[in-house]
């Protein structure tokens, strides 16, 4: 019943066997062990699960992980390099974006794909970036302020 | 604070210190409880009600056990023989009611579970549970808390009423005052809704029952631990002993998973069925919507105003009827946390609120941010706010006739409660400068020539943190609960390193971070030098009856007992350095040197560091002389309130120990054509006394305020007329996102509270200020058109049936004005 795929996820080729059903959150959680991709609802409203596939932000919740047969996939854990601290990570910490950080990695990966295509967002282009990323605790103010921050760090990127 | 050597100057408390917690959370390197795999782990799945009100006729689980790779079910029967039903808080005749978790003989509102099944994955036990055959018995449901309160249909019959809880709240002369009023103004009802703050991470269990040992062990994110095994130990008849309760990170809770223990209990259960193998669940988001606990639901009821010509109020009384679904669980304590607050920040003298409770077939209700108070608070805002509407008073100048005034802290209430410190005229002040108040009056004119719906609206509110847990004797004498605590360990460990565990359970508020700022302050040194737990740990041994995180007070009760672990190590390594240093006790340094942390002898200048000083503890004892046996450089402290038992007959004492408040202004126009609200402008000051890290206490301004925007205008929990919930999911709760919150101006004062170590208040739940602080402007903005907010909830469609269609919230019908 299994359905073999493969998918690079974070640099990294993998040759797994899902289940059909399978969704690609779960794969990138259960089979991957990647657990900094969340999961917070069940109906495509909250974005924890975001990763970014082929460069662009999705919920993984809403995925098949088949779908992603032959992708290639970004979670939170391949925003670092060498250890090193991605800039809108940096911008997240320095800019108290987070508290309890269970939204945190999906509002980072979409913060990602909006700066891949927009170097100097204004407010309202952030807002919409990010309106599908649910967060409890900030109210969204300190984020935003990180969002910014991290646009600043990355101009010269 | 003062650290040994008086180097005062690089005090870590009070800095805008980044947070220790960021790098894992940052790196998606977190370790919430749902990331945690067991070996043999097993996956629950519950099987629920999608009745309201129901007889359970019978439950068939014998096909879903023989699905290949189910491991056992379970049933509310099952249950029942091997438990014993749940502590009540509450008095006779609730105190008889039968509350198991999984419904057995009835349900009593939708989405209650009735059984579990346990399989090999997740997706196998939610194909099992679809196999469970339940039959029902439907039964009429009780939806309204008032129409429960005719017992028309009975939820307990144990209880042989709805009415869980009934006391009247009276003080001063309520009669002389209403008398001698210029005015008495009625307001005959007023609601406050249902919401939650829900978490973005829902309830998580993973229990494990080893055969072996005959221990319970939990790793999961219930936000209040020692009270859940209190409840667990009773119901499962174990040693208390015998649950270990673990936490690590946790992805907010508000309160809301304080009442996770239900589930816990049945994944113990499940586990001990399946032969010791652990079992988790995670809840769904509509599992969490439905069934784990939403906030405190409302009524007042014909409540009287007395105020005097110059609109300063002089009585109150009133009839509030709480909501708290289908099982008290947490409650009745609410009936009586409410009153921490009694006059708001109100100088009134004279009152009389007679407060009842009841069940209704909803979600049981739970601790959410805010818990009880503000619904309070929220209904003496609209007080204040009517009145000077329909005495032609200016809002802002009603409010500074009616506040405590600045010099009046410490301030005791008619209740006996003793606000610490404040300064509401000055946060008002400021609130106006932030928002441009006189610039807006001046747009709001403008506009209201052309016909534009604009309100400005203020709403003061209080935090009150640190409960006395003997108010718990108002709402039941026979409760051994009073005082409030809690602990903390600080110890060299045996390399020198410092380390720190307290009985807290953070979901964001930073503990670690702060908790080391203040260890820092104590030892002077960095806090990167210090390593604070993360999480809750039973096996800790640093918990109390109190110990968790809820109700604002970890800046009070958290900090106060770290502060005191730190002092008694510290206290514990002068002695050893004096010894060592062959010098006196005060002439022993603390300090930092190329050796890392130390202590140093003033007058030899000889040294020794951490390393050298628990080694000598720890691992190299023979040097030790006997009279420093008793030192162990391992100090538990366990911090205590200094709080009295309540006066249980006149529910009279001192309930809480620190008195934060916000003031909040908004700027809201309705729109004429859409009738959607829309924030314009919106600003917040913030008083919790000293501040130990700024950032993290503006994060918890906005994050609040966020929550109580969303609830009053995007968040609530809709029932229709049989019990059916119709926001089950985030897409019909539609929590507050990005689109609809507002920026918020922030500002801040700092009135230091006497009541704790270092002045801090505690924070975080921030009294629903904007709950409040809506309400007044959708006020300000239609008072004119006849309608009266009467109702914390507005939306576009509410504000329709208010304005277009006269059916609801009018002025004339509700609101009376007596001149005398
Ligand atoms: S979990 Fe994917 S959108 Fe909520
Ligand atoms: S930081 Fe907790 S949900 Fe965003």
């Amino acid at each position: 019943m299994n359905v073999p795929m493969k998918v690079t996820v974070n640099g990294k080729l993998h040759a797994l066997d899902v289940e059909p059903r399978m969704l690609l959150v779960e794969m990138v959680r259960e089979q991957l062990d990647l657990t900094g991709t969340h999961v917070g609802c069940d109906t495509t409203y909250c974005g924890a699960c975001t990763v970014l596939l082929n460069g662009a932000a999705v919920k993984s919740c809403t995925m098949f992980a088949v779908q992603a047969d032959g992708a290639e996939i970004t979670t939170v854990e391949g925003l670092e390099k060498d250890g090193q601290l991605h800039p809108i990570q940096k911008a997240f910490g320095d800019a108290y974006g987070l508290q309890c950080g269970y939204c945190t990695p999906g509002l980072m990966l979409s913060t990602l794909q909006l700066l891949s295509e927009n170097k100097q967002p204004d407010e309202k282009d952030m807002r919409k970036a990010i309106a599908g990323n649910t967060c409890r605790c900030t109210g969204y103010q300190n984020v935003l302020k990180a969002m910014q921050l991290a646009a600043q760090n990355m101009k010269g990127a | 604070m003062s650290s040994s050597n008086g180097k005062d100057a690089k005090n870590w408390v009070g800095q805008a210190l980044p947070r220790k917690e960021e790098n894992r959370l940052l790196r998606g390197r977190g370790r919430f409880s749902d990331d945690i795999k067991l070996r043999e782990m097993l996956y629950l799945r519950f099987v629920r009600s999608p009745y309201a009100h129901a007889k359970i006729v019978g439950v068939d689980t014998s096909t879903a056990e023989k699905l290949s790779g189910v491991a056992c079910a379970l049933t509310g029967a099952e249950i029942v023989s091997q438990t014993q039903p749940f502590i009540e808080i509450g008095p006779d005749p609730f105190a008889r009611i039968k509350d198991y978790p999984l419904a057995a003989a009835k349900v009593r509102y939708q989405g209650e579970p009735v059984a579990a099944v346990v399989a090999e994955s997740a997706a196998l036990a939610d194909d099992a549970a679809e196999l469970v055959q339940v039959e029902y018995e439907a039964l009429d449901p009780v939806i309204d808390a008032e129409e429960a309160l005719e017992n028309q249909s009975l939820l307990h019959d144990e209880a042989g009423t709805n009415l869980v809880w009934n006391g009247v709240f009276e003080y001063g002369d309520v009669a002389k005052a209403f008398k001698e009023a210029a005015h008495v103004v009625t307001i005959d009802r007023m609601h406050f809704h249902r919401f939650s703050s829900t978490p973005l991470e829902n309830n998580v269990v993973i229990a494990r029952w080893d055969p072996k040992d005959e221990r319970i062990y939990y790793q999961c994110n219930n936000s209040f631990p020692s009270f859940a095994i209190q409840f667990l130990a009773a119901h499962l008849q174990v040693h208390i002993d015998r649950i270990r309760v673990e936490t690590s990170d946790i992805g907010g809770s508000f309160g809301i998973k304080i009442t996770s223990y239900p589930q816990m209990a049945v994944c113990a259960l499940a586990s001990k069925k399946a032969g010791g193998r652990p079992v988790k669940w995670v809840e769904t988001r509509s599992e969490h919507l439905t069934s784990s606990a939403h906030g405190n639901e409302r009524i007042f009821r014909e409540t009287r105003v007395a105020l005097d010509k110059n609109g300063v109020i002089t009585a109150i009384t009133s009839r509030h009827i709480d909501d708290c679904g289908a099982y008290p669980r947490y409650e009745p304590l609410g009936c009586v946390i409410w009153s921490q607050v009694f006059p708001g920040v109100y100088r009134f003298k004279n009152a009389r609120i007679d407060f009842s409770q009841a069940v209704t077939n909803k979600c049981p209700v739970g601790p959410n941010r805010g818990y009880s108070r503000m619904q309070h608070l929220w209904f003496l805002e609209r007080i204040v706010d009517v009145c000077a509407h329909k005495l032609g008073i200016a809002p802002d100048e009603m409010r500074l006739r009616n506040y405590v005034r600045p010099e009046e802290f410490p301030y005791t209430t008619p209740n006996g409660c003793i606000y610490d410190s404040g300064n509401y005229p000055r946060m008002l002040q400021l609130a106006k400068q932030k928002i441009g108040w006189d610039d807006w009056k001046k747009k709001q004119a403008t506009a209201r020539k052309e016909g534009r719906l604009i309100g400005i609206g203020i709403g003061t509110t209080l935090d009150s943190g640190t409960n006395n847990f003997g108010q718990s004797q108002i709402v039941n004498p026979g409760l051994p609960y009073s005082g409030n605590s809690q602990g903390a360990n600080c110890k060299l460990d045996i390399y020198g390193e410092v380390v720190v565990a307290v009985g807290s359970c953070p979901q964001g508020q930073g503990h670690e971070t702060t908790a080391a700022q203040v260890v820092a302050d104590v030892l002077n040194i960095h806090p990167d030098m210090v390593t604070v737990r993360t999480g809750f740990d039973t096996e800790r041994n640093v918990h109390t009856g109190f110990s968790g995180t809820y109700a604002s007070q970890f800046a009070v009760s958290g900090l106060s007992a770290v502060h005191g672990a730190a002092q008694k190590l510290k206290a514990e390594m002068k002695r050893l350095g004096a010894f060592v240093l062959e010098t006196k006790e005060a002439d022993v340094e603390f300090g930092t040197g190329a050796q890392g942390p130390e202590l140093i002898a003033k007058s030899s200048g000889k040294s020794i560091n951490y390393w050298g000083l628990a080694n000598i503890v720890n691992a190299n004892s023979a040097s030790l002389p006997e009279e420093l046996y008793e030192l162990t450089l391992n100090c538990r402290y366990i911090w205590r309130a200094p709080f009295k038992v309540p006066d249980k007959q006149k529910k009279y004492g001192n309930l809480t120990m620190t008195y934060a408040s916000q003031l909040h202004i908004a700027v809201i126009e309705v729109e004429r054509d859409t009738f959607i609200p829309r924030i314009l402008d919106y600003a917040a000051i913030d008083d919790c006394g000293t501040v130990i890290n700024p950032p993290i206490v503006e994060g918890q301004v906005y994050g609040a305020t966020a929550h109580g925007i969303g609830a009053a205008l995007m968040e609530n929990c809709v029932y229709d007329a049989v019990g059916n919930m119709l926001t089950s999911t985030f897409s019909d709760y539609t929590p507050i996102t990005a689109m609809n919150m507002p920026h918020v101006k922030y500002g801040h004062i700092s009135t230091p509270s006497p009541h704790s170590y270092s002045g801090a208040k505690g924070m975080g739940e921030g009294g629903a200020a904007p709950v409040h602080t809506i309400s007044a402007a959708l006020q300000d903005a239609l008072f004119d058109e006849g309608v009266f907010i009467d109702d914390s909830f507005n939306n576009a469609d509410s504000l329709f049936r208010a304005l277009v269609g006269k059916e609801i919230s009018q002025m004339e019908k509700l609101v009376k004005v007596e001149k005398r």
